[in-house]
């Protein structure tokens, strides 16, 4: 080892441990100053009772479960809204990107409109717009308006439940029973789905129009129609493109369902809020909401990942 | 995520200061900067809320002014800070605010590991509901299958869910992150049912429903909801100051003192526990470091308990909440304080 490396190697070292030192010495702060006024701290809550109800979710929470069951429940219901959100904004985002490109100047120009519109207004508010819209078009929860086997309402869907097959049925206070989908989760499943579809639909028009002309020319000169040539020779390669933003994109969503606390549902960073008010552990609640986001977030980036590598170009 | 964010602000606070080893003279810190910091709601009329000049009124702004006139002689040397129902008890915890005057519920499970200490009760309410009127409905014990709109952060997310256990009653709960979201949820027929506390309600129906006369606050209380003044634990200096304003305003009342005449009393009575209340004599200000007039600023500047009660809450407002467990201790009530001596 000469001089040089060895000089360079302990500066690698130092700027190594210097973050390290940082967090040590910031623990110790929190530990002496949590100590120092008399906060109980400690992640051993997570095994009480919550006491808090959830309205919904996939999870069969219970009033009486622990506060670790109460963020499972609501991890799984940020999960829940994430999973039709992103379907949604695949679907229209693709649409909406194909139309960009279209030599109908109505259609591409009714595209752009549209994708400036919903970029350029914040999220939180298409999710209370989708939300005061739901509630002022629907019918009040004890005059449901009927539609086959769906009831409709502001207290949302309710539907046969597929699974027990128990009808709804109208009570005091509206429907009971069956499957009911609540409005908040219409709502922020909605604004999402028209939110990151804008986005959606400019990483697909940037990843077809990132084919070479010559592509489309050959395309043509194989009597191909348009949408064939879309389907067949420019699509794929465009998929290359288009993927490594969409994961980012994909990624997003999830993150941005955390808004759904502004419209009461009952997703992680609700929980969350509300059992650090229950518990009063407010350093141990927000990391717990850190580490869900971030292993919800690891996952799909995994996942996609494999996706990403399939379709690239193996070179031969 | 911008309610977390400012709790956020809050740990990091924790996370970067050092704390002196004693843990630091409350009253010398206000003392040099001069006024008093209050935590006080974000906006309920008849316990906090600012007019059209921002100048704040209301039955906890009243105690806030109480503590200045206490501590400075001067009941306008207090800064309002307004917090939310979740971000309240971190703003006292880190020191943002000396004293939280804002409808909180004294229970163990806070007062135990808060790091937070009760100064006393000032409103002893209950938690309750709120519904648009309709035949039949008159009783919590109607209130099976509805929806219920909470406000999270506040007691009501908890107890509403034992009651209804303990009822053997199901409802759907919808959390909502301020009070405001909660009643525009409410009025737009999301929820039918509102739950919190009787006297936040009834001030809800009166100032912010369209027609106060269709709705209706359920008589029945489901619980015991103590709402007083909190101080962080470590400086017990501080904490009898905060705990003996409160008790000055009340044996203001129990001795007939009111802003109004209590500069009669005070050169022309006789009475020595009058005297002695309003430091003529013996000097009580010095057992807790203040003034020896301190509690005839308090009077004199804010008046006393039932004065601001009913100015703020009961008869002289729009609300007309009844005084009932509030009166004094003489009169069948539940407020009481220990001898001024």
């Amino acid at each position: 080892m000469t001089r040089q490396t060895a000089k360079e190697l302990t500066l690698q070292v130092l700027i190594g441990l210097s973050p390290v030192a940082l967090g040590v010495w910031l623990a110790g702060n929190l530990q002496a100053n949590l100590a120092a006024r008399g906060l109980t701290s400690g992640y051993d809550f997570l095994l009480d009772p919550a006491g808090f109800a959830i309205t919904e979710g996939p999870l069969p929470y219970q009033t009486g479960d622990s506060y670790l069951m109460a963020f499972l429940a609501g991890a799984a219901n940020t999960l829940t809204v994430s999973i039709p959100a992103i379907a949604l904004t695949t679907l229209f985002g693709a649409l909406l990107g194909i139309a960009a490109i279209s030599r109908n100047p109505l259609l591409a120009g009714v595209v752009r409109l549209y994708v400036d519109a919903a970029r350029n207004v914040p999220l939180l508010v298409h999710v209370l717009l989708w939300y005061v819209l739901l509630l002022t078009i629907l019918p009040d929860a004890t005059k449901p308006f009927v539609l086959g086997p769906l009831f409709l309402s502001k207290a949302g869907l309710a539907l046969p439940h597929p699974l027990t097959g128990e009808w709804p049925r109208l009570g005091y206070f509206g429907l009971r029973g069956g499957l009911q989908v609540s409005p908040e989760f219409t709502a922020i499943v909605m604004a999402l789905a028209t939110y990151s579809a804008a986005y959606c639909a400019e990483i697909v028009r940037a990843g077809l129009q990132s084919v070479p002309r010559g592509q489309w020319e050959a395309a043509h000169a194989l009597i191909l129609t348009r949408w064939q040539a879309i389907r067949m020779i420019v699509a794929p390669q465009a998929l290359r493109v288009i993927l490594p933003p969409y994961i980012s994109l994909a990624l997003n969503t999830i993150k941005n369902s955390s808004l759904g606390v502004a419209i009461g549902y009952p997703e992680i960073v609700s929980i969350g809020t509300t059992s650090m008010n229950q518990s009063g552990r407010a350093i141990e609640c927000i990391s717990i909401i850190a580490l869900l986001y971030l292993i919800l977030n690891i996952a799909t980036s995994f996942t996609l990942a494999i996706v990403n590598r399939r379709v690239q170009i193996r070179e031969r | 995520m911008y309610k977390p964010l400012l709790l956020l602000g809050a740990a990091a606070a924790l996370l970067g200061s050092s704390l002196p080893a004693s843990a630091g003279r409350t009253l010398d810190a206000i003392k040099q900067r001069g006024v008093v910091n209050c935590g006080v709601h974000t906006g309920r009329a008849g316990f906090a809320l600012p007019d059209a000049n921002g100048r704040w009124s209301g039955f906890d702004v009243d105690y806030c002014r109480a503590l200045a006139a206490a501590v400075f002689g001067d009941a306008e040397k207090v800064k309002f800070i307004p917090t939310s129902t979740q971000t309240r008890l971190t703003a006292l915890q880190s020191g943002e605010i000396d004293v939280l005057a804002r409808s909180t519920t004294w229970q163990l499970s806070r007062d135990g590991s808060l790091g937070i200490l009760w100064v006393g009760v000032n409103f002893f309410d209950g938690g309750a509901f709120l519904v648009k009127k309709a035949p039949g409905l008159d009783s919590v014990k109607k209130l099976d299958g509805a929806t219920i709109c909470i406000t999270s952060g506040s007691t009501a997310e908890k107890t509403t869910a034992d009651y209804f256990r303990a009822s053997k009653m199901t409802f759907s709960p919808v959390v909502f992150e301020n009070t405001d979201a909660t009643r525009q949820a409410f009025e737009n027929g999301r929820c039918q049912v509102i739950g919190n506390d009787y006297a936040a309600l009834s001030i809800t129906r009166v100032t912010e429903l369209k027609n106060p006369d269709d709705y209706a606050v359920l008589p029945e209380l489901i619980t015991k909801e103590p709402l007083g003044p909190v101080v962080r634990r470590g400086d017990d200096e501080w904490f009898s100051i905060a705990r003996w304003t409160l008790y000055a305003m009340i044996e203001a009342e129990e001795l007939g003192l009111t802003k109004a005449n209590v500069d009669t009393f005070r050169t022309g009575s006789s009475s020595p526990e009058v005297k002695r209340f309003l430091g003529i004599g013996e000097d009580l200000g010095k057992h807790l470091g203040l003034e020896r007039d301190w509690a005839y600023k308090i009077v004199k500047q804010v008046g006393n308990y039932g004065e601001s009660f009913e100015a703020n809450l009961g008869e002289g407002s729009r609300f007309k909440i009844p005084r009932g467990r509030m009166k004094l201790w003489t009169d069948g009530g539940l407020v009481y304080a220990p001898p001024f001596r």
